[in-house]
């Protein structure tokens, strides 16, 4: 069976029907699984009733361009909606045992207590979460399909579907796990500094290369006028080695991911000196995400797991259940911590390791939507380091990976409040150029005083 | 054997174990005077050797428990870690002997070879990991190849020394019996050269421990190697000192093993 796009120009929508048989060429359906073709066949299905003749139809899109068209049925014609419950009546899972891979840090919250709370059980699913001893290593394993979908940085999948750090490899993030929930840790001989001018010739960690906490690290440190590649050394370090390092007294600090800021007070080892929602306050952080041909595969199964992350991604956002949750992630076979601190992180109420003891509710949240706005700041930033050279498709790298729409489609189909746009701009709370317009990457990009490209 | 000289035998036998008992009290002693006293559960730099020894009760009671993928007993885990060993360095094994076998009978391709050997033999083989991981793709495959890399080259090279030493006569008389060349392998080069076969055996065998534990650490998972990372994640050290005493017993009780099989297999001119 075969649907052709009814926006594409070259096909008549109206010849007898967009149903098919197999006889036509092939090229186009190899790739796509049922749920995109139940999407077209809704689409076309409006396409049609809307313009009735193909000749119209095709006289329209040629006018406005099948983008356009799309865009301005939507407005008239709730397509999401009808693409949603057209999908509901597709059922049945196709691989119940799922293996999702994980860092043991608390922004991986939702994958990691979605398993032991009965998140993947309620949808049908029989997930083991698998503990992976760092960033390259989750990526070989996905890349590799030992895992089904994982846990990640918000930079990775983008970075993989470029081929940047890694083979090429078309990743899909549906969904954003936590915002904020990063921090500067420095060692507690440093707790004089007060601003990134004093922190020249320190040693730092991240924890992989195409990170937030890199590219965060980085910004702050340019902003207050220091070099990250010149003036300091950024370091690669698996986030459990970085409270042993500061320990003893190898690096002078990180931007790191709970718990290892809060442990590093637990341990006495150094202090937080700035929470990461002090820069960008609502920066994505971590993520959900899978090969894009797993959810081509088995789009059902999916679909499954994608709900039972957002319904566990909603209850985490409650803070009230974050006692309850600290609990549930702490122990061996997930965190590994100790409670105490996974609760320090997660209700936002903790020694900061000066002394004082801050309450910050969303010193850690958890949102799923994935703004493409975002992913093109974290392109500006990869391009401005080096990272990747030459020009970007920002936009369309974007919309590629984060499926924004998938997503608001699936928290409405779930009761849940989504935003309208796929885009927004963010605003930070330090630095000179507090506004990024997503619209214009390149003059922000060129806005910089430091930077490699 | 007379009388006197098993005496002095016991006697000596006795000096050493109590020299050994000693020496392990002082280190146990100095290790708990360097150990500062824990607050609320806490210890400030390394546990002292009660709390390890309470950790290592607590593991050892209970060796085969599971409380899901990321959290099994020591049991268990030893069990992953000499699992790959065995299925990478019987491989190794084979591939090694046999390549050796060759290499020692023809000394020309020896020759020729021998400067690749010698450039692959000094590459850790957890340097190999990153290239496995991405042709085999698949992180378990790819630690059995790191232990096959490790327990490869000291077996190739003594045997390879062992094959090529075996007394000329032997094999004049062998071939003067015009026995096959299958048989005169089982029968006059594989006993002859046994003894060193079986040191390289010995010596990869520590290699192969040696990496499963790192290869381990770098994969995640499963394995002893797994928990020790794992622990550190938690810097659990009471759990970490446990891990590499039990990885120094498992390694002792693998060459001790093959030191009774080198015994067996010598033999005297």
């Amino acid at each position: 069976m075969k649907i052709h796009d009814p926006f594409d120009l070259t096909r008549c929508a109206a010849s007898t029907s967009t149903l098919r048989g197999d006889n036509g060429s092939r090229q186009d359906t190899e790739a796509i699984g049922p749920e995109t073709l139940v999407d077209r066949a809704v689409e076309g299905a409006v396409v049609r009733a809307v313009f009735g003749h193909d000749l119209e139809r095709r006289e329209f899109l040629r006018l406005v361009g099948s983008g356009t068209a799309l865009a301005l049925l939507n407005s008239v014609f709730p397509l999401d909606a009808a693409k949603a419950l057209a999908q509901e009546k597709t059922g049945a899972i196709e691989k119940p045992d799922l293996k999702v891979g994980f860092i043991p840090i608390t922004c991986a919250t939702p994958i990691i207590m979605a398993e032991p709370m009965g998140f993947y059980k309620k949808r049908g699913l029989n997930v083991q979460v698998y503990k992976a001893s760092g960033w390259a290593m989750i990526r070989d394993l996905a890349i590799n399909r030992e895992t089904d979908a994982t846990h990640m940085l918000t930079p990775m999948p983008l970075a993989f579907t470029i081929g940047a750090g890694s083979q090429t490899v078309p990743f899909i993030m549906p969904a954003v796990e936590n915002i904020n929930g990063q921090a500067i840790t420095l060692h507690k001989k440093h707790k004089g500094v007060k601003s990134a001018k004093e922190m020249k010739g320190f040693k730092f960690c991240v924890p992989f290369d195409y990170s937030m906490h890199n590219f965060l690290l980085r910004y702050y440190l340019a902003e207050g006028g220091v070099d990250p590649d010149k003036d300091v050394q950024i370091r690669v370090v698996p986030p459990p080695e970085m409270v042993a390092n500061l320990k003893a007294d190898n690096v002078d600090g990180y931007l790191a991911p709970d718990p290892f800021n809060q442990r590093a007070v637990y341990e006495d080892a150094g202090f937080i000196y700035m929470l990461s929602k002090e820069i960008w306050p609502g920066h994505p952080c971590c993520a959900f995400a899978a090969r894009k041909d797993f959810a081509e595969k088995y789009p059902n199964t999916f679909k499954a797991l994608f709900k039972a992350i957002l319904e566990a991604t909603q209850y985490a956002h409650q803070a009230s259940n974050r006692k309850e949750i600290a609990k549930a992630i702490a122990p061996r076979n997930y965190l590994n911590q100790p409670v105490e601190v996974v609760e320090q992180v997660l209700t936002g109420e903790f020694p900061d390791g000066l002394g004082n003891t801050r309450k910050v509710p969303d010193r850690i949240d958890f949102d799923p939507f994935p703004w493409h706005s975002m992913a093109v700041w974290i392109l500006t930033q990869m391009k401005r380091w080096g990272y990747i050279k030459g020009e970007v498709d920002y936009k369309k790298i974007a919309e590629q990976v984060y499926l924004a729409a998938d997503c608001r489609e699936t928290m409405k189909s779930l009761g849940y409040k989504a935003p309208a746009q796929n885009s927004t701009r963010h605003s930070f709370v330090f630095g000179k150029n507090k506004l990024f317009d997503p619209a214009k990457p390149e003059e922000y990009l060129k806005s910089f005083a430091i930077r490699r490209a | 054997m007379n009388g006197i000289d098993r005496v002095a035998k016991t006697k000596e036998r006795q000096k050493v174990i109590i020299s050994s008992l000693l020496f392990l009290v002082v280190v146990v002693l100095f290790w708990q005077l360097n150990t500062k006293p824990s607050v609320g559960g806490r210890t400030e730099g390394l546990p002292g050797p009660f709390l390890v020894a309470e950790r290592a009760w607590e593991m050892i009671a209970n060796p085969f428990y599971d409380r899901g993928p990321n959290d099994k007993g020591i049991g268990v885990q030893l069990v992953y870690s000499l699992g790959r060993m065995a299925v990478g360095y019987s491989v190794a094994s084979v591939v090694a002997i046999f390549l050796g076998v060759i290499l020692g009978l023809y000394p020309t391709l020896y020759r020729a070879l021998n400067p690749y050997i010698q450039i692959l033999k000094p590459i850790s083989p957890l340097a190999w990991m990153p290239l496995f991981l991405y042709t085999i793709r698949d992180s378990a495959w790819a630690a059995v190849m790191v232990i096959f890399m490790s327990s490869l080259w000291p077996t190739l090279a003594n045997t390879a020394f062992g094959v090529s030493s075996i007394k000329r006569d032997y094999l004049n008389v062998s071939s003067l019996l015009q026995i096959s060349w299958f048989r005169r392998l089982f029968r006059v080069i594989l006993p002859a050269a046994a003894p060193a076969i079986v040191a390289g055996l010995r010596i990869s065998m520590g290699s192969a421990w040696i990496a499963i534990v790192a290869a381990e650490m770098l994969i995640g998972g499963t394995g002893i190697g797994y928990f020790v990372w794992n622990e550190w994640n938690n810097l659990q050290l009471t759990s970490v000192i446990f891990a590499i005493l039990m990885i120094g017993t498992v390694g002792v009780l693998l060459d001790v093993g093959f030191a009774r099989l080198a015994k067996v297999v010598t033999y005297t001119e």
